[in-house]
């Protein structure tokens, strides 16, 4: 077994980005899960961030970490709020039922 | 030796708990596969040495932000009439072969170009002697004092865009108003009446 060094943590993360990316294709019905898959690639690029910044001893990853967060938090709390008056409209949490625009 | 282990453990449960993620049926079992994934990627932060961000991890994802799945999860019925047949095998390879190209590049790419020293943001080095959170505090507010700033107001667009959103006027609700209630005069709340012997007031 190697020493864990910076490519095993980028490829972690690579791995991350992919099982979401790949789960807003399984699951394109249903929004929430969607929004999950979107968490999972903010933390995909969090391991990045905070992995850079571990290894170039650069403290900027972990700030720019920081403010994923918060932009993961704040996008989370807005994309619930739609769903739930998106619930409330339909009674479905079904991306399909939006159709009001006929797209 | 050992933080290679712990590096190991951490890593393969995360991947295993966004599998689970992704795949699981019930989206409850989703929510709480998610939990186990960000307690791992908090504790892979605290291996690499960002104590601070590991433990707001915990607390902001775990915390609130899977808290807040799980809510929406309780209150919304989301129980889709989801039936496995839908998606037809041909569809499920290509997102498979999509996914797995897009992996094979990025380690591709990962392990033909680390070693490049290109740097896009200022270079803030790490004092060692000083503790993660002091370090990241000293960061924070001065060189990137006006992003933080404006992530808070970030923040404070996401809270009030969630309140307005899911705000509604119910009827029946008693509501007190007080700007009608200090508005009113003597002449519209006070009657006099004389009634009369006997009868009183109707």
């Amino acid at each position: 077994m190697e020493n864990v060094a910076l490519h095993h943590y980028l490829i972690l993360s690579a791995i991350l980005f992919v099982i979401g990316l790949v789960g807003i294709f399984l699951n394109r019905k249903s929004i929430i899960i969607i929004l999950m898959c979107i968490e999972l690639i903010l933390l995909s690029v969090n391991i990045n961030f905070v992995a850079f910044s571990s290894f170039l001893n650069d403290l900027s990853g972990q700030i720019f970490t920081f403010f994923i967060l918060t932009v993961a938090a704040a996008e989370v709390s807005i994309g619930l709020a739609i769903l739930t008056i998106f619930y409330r409209n339909r009674h479905s949490g079904d991306v399909e039922d939006s159709n009001l625009m006929k797209g | 030796m050992i933080a290679d282990l712990l590096f190991y453990m951490f890593a393969s449960v995360l991947c295993i708990g966004a599998l689970g993620v992704v795949l699981s049926r019930n989206p409850m079992y989703s929510v709480l596969f998610l939990v186990l994934s960000f307690f791992n990627a908090a504790g892979l932060f605290i291996l690499i040495g960002a104590e601070f961000l590991g433990l707001l991890l915990m607390m902001v994802y775990v915390g609130a932000i899977a808290v807040m799945f799980l809510f929406v999860l309780m209150t919304v019925d989301m129980t889709t009439e989801d039936d496995d047949g839908k998606k037809s095998p041909f569809f499920i390879t290509l997102v498979l072969i999509t996914g797995g190209v897009l992996l094979g590049e990025i380690i591709l790419a990962i392990m033909g170009g680390v070693a490049s020293n290109t740097r896009l943001a200022e270079f803030v080095p790490v004092a060692s002697e000083t503790q993660n959170i002091v370090a990241l505090g000293q960061v924070l507010f001065t060189n990137y004092i006006y992003p933080f700033i404006s992530v808070s107001m970030v923040l404070l667009v996401g809270m009030v865009g969630a309140i307005v959103l899911t705000h509604r006027k119910r009827e029946g609700v008693m509501k007190q108003d007080i700007s009608e209630q200090i508005s009113r005069t003597r002449d519209e709340s006070i009657e006099i009446v004389t009634p009369a012997l006997g009868k009183g007031i109707s």
